[in-house]
């Protein structure tokens, strides 16, 4: 950070202000609604009684304690295969010199373009003839090899100097040894990077989890979400609120306290 | 060995990798060629007749110059607001921490959830937006109901949602440029704006290149708020392609059809990528 810094006129740090403040409304309303009874949920007074009832029967309303355990299990598998795929993947690709090499990373970066969500139709059909159809394991399936996380820890193993993997070679370790104790540990910034990015990008992912998923039992939170919100579902603007503030509370959660982190993280992983 | 290792370590990201990008996107193609089967006619190869009713679909054309609008309408705004956001957050402003954060909080929310919260916004009478609109006397408008303001009303949705995102970009280029160039300016006594327009924007050109590439891919795959505000509606007057796509296959269960527009997305995007690769070329030229 830079301590010399120009200094803003002050009606520019009012305008700043007020874009803030308008950045921050759609949230602060969501806060204002689910904090209070619905009869205030259109009408704003400052001494409105406050109140958790919305909250308990969003809770009730819909399985919300079954659509944050499939989102957890579902973020952390998907978590869990990305480093380990896109680790041996980005190994090969930083520091073996095997035939072919350049094309198939040029196919790897092929789903940079090509997202899973794109091939929904295709993708379907083909986790269907797995069976995987209405599963977490197939909602995760598609998203598993990441290229851009193949990419990104690519670069990272890159930097690393060759003096080091020598050394580790000398104390008798082989290849593998050489990616855990070497590798590994020095791309942790990039394994934290990749990680915020990857759990926020699944927490809140919905159209392939829609369409390949049927029951309560694997719905992730943003399907259910999308269900309960629904206008045919009658449920009213309070409770509608709540329902949403408590799918998004835990990443808003982790996003104010480590926010630094996380827009760094960002930062490092858009770069690249 | 070293070819077999690489290989090896290689191994299960590619099976992935081939099984759910590269044979399905071959796959899209093969089918965009033959009918839809079903129970008593099964699928049969029927050539260019796939698109040949796509080039007569108004329903086709009107999400494609949807998605076109959609891009050219949010792309460009949320450009302009992230490089304010960040030239802002950048400077010595008060409360800096909280204003970034305030800036960046709809990039990590899920769009489902926030769709949830801006329906009730654009909600006739008692939404948000009449609300104020009736405090300086405007009458009372169906956002979301009338073709002519429904694609607008969710572009708006969209700007705030990905405004802050890319002012990350910026935030980091800016972090980059050498301060000298502020001195040397200060020293020259040119003006903030002056100083912008001349020095800041030019050196940010290739973080504008690459957002602006990256975004338009993204405008493609920015689908998620229709389900909650519009469903595609009224009349297909907010929806995109992607959407279509999605309904065509799992509403009409027109299978081969939807795998006909696939192909129609796959190529733009391919058209994006070879643009992408055009302007990185460019990009380490200007460097």
């Amino acid at each position: 950070m830079r301590i010399l810094g120009t200094r803003i006129p002050l009606l520019e740090t009012g305008a700043a202000w007020l874009l803030a403040l308008l950045w921050l409304s759609p949230l602060v309303y969501a806060f204002w609604a689910s904090f209070h009874p619905p009869e205030f949920a259109t009408r704003f007074e400052l001494l409105a009684p406050l109140t958790l009832g919305n909250f308990a029967k969003a809770w009730t309303y819909a399985p919300f304690p079954r659509h944050f355990m499939n989102t957890v299990i579902l973020v952390t598998m998907i978590l869990c295969a990305q480093f380990v795929l896109c680790t041996l993947a980005g190994y090969a690709f930083a520091r073996f010199d095997f035939a072919g090499r350049d094309i198939a990373f040029g196919l790897v970066l092929v789903q940079l373009m090509v997202m899973p969500e794109v091939l929904i139709v295709e993708n379907y059909r083909i986790m269907s003839r797995l069976g995987l159809v209405d599963t977490i394991v197939g909602i995760g399936l598609p998203y598993m090899a990441s290229a851009f996380g193949i990419f990104l820890l690519r670069q990272t193993f890159k930097t690393v100097p060759r003096e080091l993997e020598d050394a580790a070679r000398v104390e008798g370790c082989n290849f593998l040894g050489v990616l855990w104790r070497v590798y590994v540990p020095l791309a942790r910034p990039t394994y934290l990077a990749y990680g915020l990015v990857s759990v926020s990008y699944h927490w809140n992912n919905f159209l392939w989890p829609l369409v390949i998923t049927n029951s309560v039992e694997t719905r992730p939170l943003t399907v259910g979400l999308a269900i309960f919100g629904a206008p045919e579902s009658g449920v009213d603007w309070a409770v509608i609120s709540a329902g949403t503030l408590m799918a998004v509370a835990p990443l808003l959660v982790a996003f104010l306290l480590f926010q630094r982190q996380f827009i760094q993280s960002f930062m490092q992983a858009g770069i690249k | 060995m070293k070819h077999v290792y690489g290989w090896l370590l290689l191994t299960p990201a590619a099976i992935l990798l081939v099984a759910f990008t590269h044979y399905p996107a071959a796959a899209t193609l093969i089918d965009s060629f033959f009918s839809t089967g079903t129970a008593v006619r099964p699928s049969r190869f029927v050539g260019v007749a796939n698109y040949a009713s796509l080039a007569e679909d108004p329903i086709f054309w009107k999400v494609l110059s949807n998605n076109f609008w959609f891009a050219l309408g949010t792309i460009p705004t949320a450009i302009a607001l992230a490089m304010v956001m960040a030239l802002w957050v950048n400077d010595r402003l008060p409360a800096r921490a909280l204003v970034r954060m305030a800036f960046f909080t709809p990039t990590i929310l899920p769009m489902i959830a926030v769709a949830n919260i801006w329906l009730f916004f654009y909600t006739p009478q008692i939404g948000l937006l009449d609300q104020v609109g009736s405090l300086f006397g405007a009458p009372s408008h169906n956002w979301l109901g009338n073709p002519d303001t429904v694609l607008a009303s969710t572009m708006l949705m969209v700007v705030w949602k990905e405004a802050g995102f890319f002012m990350i970009f910026y935030l980091a280029a800016l972090q980059s440029l050498p301060p000298e160039l502020e001195e040397a300016a200060k020293v020259e006594g040119a003006s903030r704006w002056y100083f912008f327009w001349r020095v800041t924007f030019p050196l940010l050109m290739p973080t504008t290149l690459f957002v602006l590439v990256n975004a338009t891919i993204n405008s493609f795959k920015l689908v998620d708020h229709l389900f909650i505000l519009t469903k595609g509606g009224p009349d297909n007057a907010s929806s995109l392609l992607l959407y279509y796509i999605y309904q065509v296959a799992f509403s009409f269960f027109e299978t081969t059809y939807a795998a006909t527009l696939t192909v129609v997305l796959l190529a733009l995007l391919a058209g994006l990528a070879l643009l992408q690769f055009l302007l990185i070329e460019r990009r380490v030229h200007y460097r």
